[in-house]
């Protein structure tokens, strides 16, 4: 109250006086507005990274001074690690099926769903909600649904005549079955994202075209997707990144089964590295993940400047 | 006039039935979980589709009044309660101050914020662990609590950011001519006028904190400060492959989340794809 006090006395008065004083209280605004957010991020967001790339080059267990300076080491165990190579080759088939399978399917039934003349909303939501479901939850539903015994596949199996595996048990199978997995709970949101491009796009340009008898696959082809690349860029950039941070739809599944041949690299991460608490290697582990998130980040930004450039 | 109509039917019947394809895909999963909750073990593999022989909810009652299920939805509301309120709050004023304040190297700070937009908060979870522990944040929720408010922190400010450009100048300049401090602006002017996106934002970061599972798994160490999705992996480790209470207690924990989505979808999907669709 007094501040308003003195700001009314100060107003009729001279001009310059009037604008320092707005500037002293700019500065308390500033230091109330600013340092929550700046000291929480730093605290447990930035300094970590820099902690991770610190461990990395040291033997330590986490107790005591960090001494033991190893060099590369560290990065050495990491990529000579028999797991590693696998939960890297696991992240990148993710990455894979994401843009082959899922984001054409988002992309097939967003382009029915987006047609404002159809009143479909219920499935919109009814593909939308596994990707609310929490992961855990999601994992443990499909543990069910490929468990060999009670589960709904080898049911299937049996009806059509094939005797299922236990594809969580099995070598080969845990890959394609999470795969399964991760396109049910993730093309929903895919398709919101395309849905939204598209319902952007104004309708006079798809009518004129429709006047001038073009075709609704030519439309789609030439027009629609066209005209969505933005979307579709960041569509592709959540898939990947999604893709290198994939963990907690894994430890329900398989965690990491079986015989390690279903890690990713945060589940590699957590299995090697925070279980045993490993900190030099679960540095270089989280070095080298946030190499490759930097990299699609910067190489995505490249794209984006350039689609819209076009 | 049938040509006509014809070419204004928008979806075709190829596409009316991958929908129903992909529709029945989605909606199996849940359907078999929700009815598997009645069923005896048994049941389970003769009668997989069909409805259960008794709807004796047994087991429901069983979960219901037993200590886990309350708790560990009790101890995850509270935290998504908390990181949603600190959140709001935390990065609605950052993004105030970086949007309507002139300052010198509020362009490097919002920069120096986005960096957390560039890689995920699991890279660093090792090194986190090590810094909560060293600060006695160890098994307290309100060390998660803290820990998602900064982990969020960079895209709600994004978020609130956008929003707050497109507010129009003049009323803050003519808060300012009646002599309104700048923290008085956001408390009066700013915040009401941004309900929607303190609606979507919230709504995000408590889909994220309710959803999440590493952090509370490297965090929480006593059964008591359980959230949810520990408390459903512990119960499913307990129980093995007793499928229909396993069934049933996935049931009961993933209908408040469905509940909400129901309710708040406009929210949710704002959130999701409003930031990433205008760019």
């Amino acid at each position: 109250m007094a501040s308003v006090a003195a700001g009314a006395e100060a107003a009729p008065g001279v001009v310059p006086r009037k604008r320092r004083f707005m500037e002293r209280r700019s500065w308390i605004a500033l230091l109330i507005f600013l340092p929550p957010s700046l000291i929480l991020f730093t605290v447990f967001v930035v300094l970590p990274m820099i902690d991770a790339a610190t461990f990395s080059f040291f033997n330590w267990n986490g107790y005591g001074p960090i001494t033991d300076f190893v060099g590369f080491k560290n990065y050495d165990d990491v990529l000579t690690h028999r797991n590693f190579g696998t939960a890297v080759r696991n992240s990148l088939i993710v990455v894979a099926v994401s843009l082959l399978i899922q984001l054409p399917l988002a992309m097939w039934c967003a382009i029915a769903l987006s047609e404002r003349s159809v009143n479909i909303n219920v499935l919109r939501t009814i593909f939308f909600l596994p990707f609310m479901l929490a992961e855990v939850a999601a994992g443990l539903i499909w543990k069910f649904v490929y468990d060999g015994n009670y589960g709904l596949l080898p049911i299937i199996g049996d009806t059509i005549g094939v005797e299922m595996p236990f594809v969580l048990a099995d070598k080969f199978w845990v890959i394609p079955a999470i795969m399964l997995v991760i396109t049910w709970k993730y093309f929903g949101f895919h398709m919101m994202i395309f849905i939204a491009g598209l319902q952007s796009i104004p309708s006079e340009v798809v009518e004129a075209a429709r006047l001038d008898g073009v075709k609704k696959w030519q439309i789609v082809r030439h027009i629609k997707i066209p005209m969505i690349r933005s979307a579709i860029v960041i569509s592709v950039f959540f898939a990947i990144t999604g893709a290198l941070q994939l963990f907690d739809i894994i430890i329900p599944l398989t965690n990491g089964g079986p015989s390690h041949t279903s890690h990713t690299i945060v589940t590699f991460l957590y299995q090697f590295g925070i279980l045993r608490m490993k900190l030099g290697f679960g540095g270089a582990v989280s070095v080298l993940l946030f190499i490759a998130c930097v990299v699609v980040a910067l190489a995505y930004r490249r794209v984006l400047f350039r689609v819209e450039q076009t | 006039m049938a040509t006509a109509k014809k070419r204004r039917a928008p979806v075709s019947p190829l596409q009316w039935l991958t929908l129903l394809v992909v529709a029945a895909f989605v909606l199996v999963p849940f359907y078999t979980t929700a009815l598997g909750g009645f069923k005896e073990i048994g049941e389970l593999r003769v009668n997989p589709f069909g409805f259960p022989a008794s709807w004796d909810p047994v087991r429901f009652v069983e979960i219901l009044g037993g200590p886990r299920y309350f708790s560990s939805l009790w101890n995850s509301f509270l935290i998504a309660a908390g990181t949603v309120v600190l959140s709001t709050l935390v990065a609605s004023m950052t993004a105030f101050a970086l949007a309507h304040i002139k300052f010198f190297g509020s362009k490097f700070i919002l920069g120096y914020l986005m960096l957390g937009l560039l890689f995920p908060a699991a890279t660093g979870i090792l090194p986190l662990f090590i810094k909560m522990r060293d600060l006695g944040m160890l098994d307290s929720q309100w060390g998660i609590v803290l820990v998602q408010v900064a982990f969020s922190v960079s895209f709600s400010v994004l978020l609130f950011h956008n929003f707050f450009k497109e507010l129009p100048k003049e009323l803050i300049d003519a808060a300012r001519m009646d002599n309104c401090g700048y923290v008085r602006i956001y408390w009066y002017v700013t915040l009401p006028l941004c309900l929607p996106i303190i609606a979507t934002v919230g709504v995000f970061n408590f889909v994220g904190s309710w959803n999440s599972f590493l952090l509370p798994l490297i965090v929480l160490n006593s059964e008591a400060k359980y959230t949810w999705p520990l408390g459903i992996m512990q119960f499913q480790g307990q129980f093995g492959s007793d499928w229909p209470r396993i069934l049933a207690f996935l049931t009961l924990s993933i209908m408040p989340a469905i509940a909400f989505f129901l309710l708040a979808q406009r929210y949710v999907i704002s959130g999701l794809t409003g930031g990433a669709v205008k760019g």
